[in-house]
């Protein structure tokens, strides 16, 4: 409603005198409104002219035109928070946000202890606070600038995102001063802008589940702070000052010292039921059937592991290192190898059934469906095997390798390829429809009823049309991702190399939570009832609450992990590249 | 032919509608046949059907509703992939040219969105458009909403949008209209979400429902198009109604009318011209209050 200018100040003509002049439209239909807000805007610029504080800008002058009103106050060499937080990448630092949470408790309480008349600030938020250029805050813009905005009638309100429910009811006292701090401190914290969600739902997006490093104390101050009924938030901004400092003692962010108390989350209290050691590096996912685990090593062997003690059943050689997860059928495991060929061997004791060659290695894992398997290769191509007689019966050819795992549903094939091309195949091998994307797919779609999603190495996960191709949305992750999602009820999960397990809204395609890991994310989550499970390059296997991406516990192995969890009857199965398979209780 | 149906489908159906009229005059056979006949009705070809209804109601001089319809169908042996787009915009009263506001918004909005796809309309689409659905009707909202800060300073409106492509309806909503997914077997599913204050009060459980009805603020949106500095519309994607009929209203309909009415209105009506007419007159039947605005849209085949 008006604008500020950078002014400089005539009354020194020798020196360079800065002053912000601050501009008010006077909007008010008839003569004698628009008199008495020019005389309700000159008696608050009094008592604002009479306010002595380091954080409040001293007011010089005010004056009024024709059909505006002018305010000549201190010039702020800064930017607001606003532009603060539009201007960071990544969320700001939790100590910073603190203290500028304490000084601005410190300002307001001292505008709420004024005499004779307490002052409500009435507008706390981001683009109201500045941070001058020593990085303390200023309260830029009291409420006399809402003199001058239109009445609002009929059926829209302005709603600020940061003023607290009673405001409908026409109440301002000192409460809703303390819900907008809480507001204000919800949106640095956590970069979620209130005024894109709905009013009052604040509960909605716990901080801790959208930002890590904040602790539970903190975040209480701020919930109180933000409660729904006046009564059952801090009774006064000095007692919400205190309860922001001791939160902040606790977890050292005041002495900025490095939180060394990291969260009571068990690391080392687990020990696994089992494991198992192979001869390398472990990159695949296993598979289980009949008691038996089994998967594929970079020693080129795959190996059936008895799923109830870890005891060695057998191992069959190939020549190259397996990566494919293996897929049981009719007796049979089914997987791909670096030698070029789908290998497929008795899943009881590892003697050949048959074999597939490509003319690439196969590192593509097989889907078996209809009587069929299919499988890609870097041979760039799209195998369809008859999965009892192991007869070739087609070979669809993309322009690039294929790693990404075939989806069947909907009588289609879908896979995606290394040069970004998705298709959608028929059991005939010819396209139904195409799509590319901008980097390689080497992700593993998941095909519903109503889409089709995966990832890409150009930094998006797809959600398409399963009919046509045509792209329903996509969400931005923070890098390529070649994990393939899973989904639980409304979400859909997926890692990327950014090191974040992302959960997404199928529906809207936002954000429900994301979990920071401490290296790339390259394998799959896996769903098992409540819980997400996956592995990181930071060689960590997580468990966290899917809805809410809470940390449960993690499983340190001795290497990076580039694989994907198998859970089975309440136990998980993780290879790692430190040679080993785990079996852990869920 | 009918020989054929009779067997197939008319034990049940005669039954019942028999039980069910005991104060008629009996169907005869032969009116029992057609009316079967009619329900066993199969359509090869997959398309899209709409009809709308408009009345400024009983209580207001101005229209500020505005809607857009349009289904297409394009079939041939290259496939079909019907498609659609519906938007119901409610300029809002008490705010200076609220059916310019409405107006501006379905014509911006419904233009992005068909300077988009007319290309693919009229070639033959071998890669399909880079944007994401979501993001295309997103970017159309804002030109919406840039468009009405230009050129209606000062005015709102609620838009709510429908793009139906194949089988999946992508929905851009801003403020009150309402679309639901209305089901023969009488499920009446309420699909968007209204940005009002009461609506929300009643989400939090601030409120009940019969409070919400009286509510003096009830007219009160936290979001409009052409308000606010920054417009997070809601934006989703999901299945269209199978076997159903896809409802867009402004709440001169849904404020006004009861779910049971507005499926009754619909069920009674034997094609969907007649339906939004039917829910049209039902709502000026209840006093007309505001203004009405009704589009219906059915997927046959």
């Amino acid at each position: 409603m008006g604008s500020v200018y950078r002014a400089r100040d005539l009354h020194f003509p020798n020196v360079v005198k800065l002053v912000a002049v601050k501009e008010m439209v006077n909007l008010a239909p008839d003569p004698q409104l628009r008199k008495t807000v020019v005389e309700n805007f000159e008696r608050e610029a009094n008592i604002l002219a009479t306010l002595t504080h380091p954080s409040i800008p001293s007011i010089f002058d005010y004056f009024s035109g024709e059909d505006r009103s002018y305010l000549v106050l201190e010039y702020i060499n800064g930017k607001d928070l606003e532009a603060v937080i539009r201007d960071t990448e990544g969320f700001l630092s939790p100590a910073q946000v603190i203290a500028w949470g304490i000084e601005l408790c410190d300002v307001v309480s001292f505008l709420h202890n004024h005499k004779p008349d307490k002052i409500i600030f009435r507008d706390m938020k981001p683009s109201n606070v500045m941070i001058d250029n020593r990085g303390h805050v200023m309260l830029v813009d009291f409420g006399i600038a809402k003199q001058f905005q239109t009445g609002q009638k009929g059926t829209m309100i302005g709603t600020e995102g940061y003023s607290p429910p009673e405001q409908y009811r026409g109440e301002a006292t000192h409460l809703a001063d303390i819900y907008a701090l809480g507001a204000t401190l919800h949106h640095l914290l956590t970069k979620r802008d209130p005024r894109l969600e709905p009013p009052f739902s604040f509960d909605e997006r716990p901080i801790t589940g959208i930002n890590q490093d904040i602790s539970s104390e903190v975040e209480a101050v701020v919930s109180r702070a933000l409660e729904y009924e006046p009564k059952d938030r801090f009774p006064t901004i000095d007692d919400m000052k205190e309860a922001l400092m001791a939160a902040a003692r606790q977890t050292g962010l005041l002495s900025r010292m490095p939180s060394s108390a990291a969260p009571t989350i068990q690391t080392d209290g687990i020990k696994p039921l089992w494991k198992f050691k192979c001869e390398d590096e472990i990159r695949g996912t296993p598979a289980l059937f009949d008691n038996t685990v089994f998967i594929g090593c970079y020693d080129n062997n795959l190996y059936a592991i008895n799923a109830a003690d870890g005891e060695f059943k057998w191992k069959y050689p190939t020549d190259g290192g397996v990566v494919s997860r293996p897929a049981i059928a009719d007796g049979n495991v089914f997987f791909g190898s670096e030698d070029q060929r789908l290998h497929v061997i008795s899943a009881r004791a590892g003697t050949i059934a048959w074999s597939h060659y490509a003319e690439g290695p196969v590192r593509s894992s097989p889907r078996i469906a209809e009587g069929h398997v299919f499988i890609g290769s870097d041979d760039g191509c799209l195998h369809a095997v008859n999965s009892t007689t192991g007869r070739s019966v087609w070979t669809f050819s993309a322009a690039a390798p294929i790693r990404s795992t075939p989806f069947v549903a909907h009588d289609f094939i879908y896979v995606g390829s290394e040069n970004g091309e998705f298709y959608c195949v028929d059991f005939k091998g010819s396209v139904k429809w195409q799509f590319r994307a901008k980097r390689g797919i080497t992700s593993s779609p998941l095909v519903t009823e109503h889409a089709v999603y995966f990832s890409s190495l150009d930094g998006h996960l797809y959600s398409l049309d399963p009919k046509s191709g045509w792209v329903l949305w996509k969400f931005r992750l923070g890098k390529g991702s070649i994990s393939s999602p899973v989904i639980l009820d409304d979400l859909i999960f997926t890692g990327a190399a950014d090191g974040y397990i992302y959960a997404i809204d199928l529906k809207t395609s936002k954000e429900a939570w994301r979990f920071r890991t401490e290296h790339q994310v390259t394998g799959s989550p896996i769903i098992y009832r409540d819980a997400l499970y996956c592995a990181s390059f930071d060689s960590h296997l997580y468990c966290l609450d899917a809805k809410t991406g809470q940390l449960r516990w993690k499983f340190a192995t001795e290497g990076p992990i580039t694989g994907s969890p198998l859970v089975y009857d309440d136990i998980v199965y993780i290879g790692s590249t430190d040679h080993q398979i785990y079996a852990l209780l869920a | 032919m009918f020989d054929f149906l009779k067997k197939l489908f008319s034990k049940e159906p005669e039954d019942t509608l028999l039980a069910d009229a005991p104060e008629t005059i009996p169907l005869s056979p032969e009116q029992v046949e057609d009316i079967v006949a009619n329900q066993a009705m199969q359509y090869e070809l997959q398309h899209l059907v709409a009809a709308s209804g408009q009345s400024v109601g009983k209580q207001r001089e101005l229209n500020e509703d505005s809607l857009m319809s349009i289904s297409t169908t394009i079939a041939g042996n290259a496939g079909n992939t019907p498609f659609g787009l519906y938007i119901v915009a409610d300029g809002m009263g008490g705010h200076q040219y609220g059916e310019i506001a409405s107006n501006t918004a379905i014509r911006t909005f419904g233009g992005h969105i068909m300077r988009k796809f007319h290309p693919y309309l009229f070639t033959l689409p071998t890669v399909p458009l880079d944007e994401s659905l979501q993001d295309l009707m997103l970017e159309g909202v804002s030109q919406a909403q840039e468009a009405i800060q230009r050129d209606a300073p000062g005015s709102g409106t609620t838009l709510t949008a429908a793009l139906v492509l194949g089988e999946q309806v992508s929905i851009a909503h801003v403020g009150d209209s309402r679309a639901y997914a209305v089901y023969p077997d009488g499920r009446f599913d309420l699909i968007t979400r209204d940005h009002s204050l009461v609506g929300r009060l009643e989400e939090l459980g601030q409120i009940t429902a019969e409070e919400a009805e009286t509510h003096p603020q009830k007219n009160v949106l936290y979001r409009a198009l052409g308000q606010g500095e920054i417009l997070e519309p809601d934006i989703f994607t999901v299945s269209f109604p199978k076997k159903g009929t896809l409802l867009i209203c402004s709440d001169g309909l849904w404020g006004v009318l009861s779910k049971e009415t507005m499926h009754q209105a619909i069920s009674d009506a034997d094609t969907l011209e007649r339906a939004c007419q039917n829910l049209v007159n039902a709502a000026n039947a209840a006093g007309g209050p505001d203004n009405i605005t009704v589009i219906l849209a059915k997927m046959i085949g």
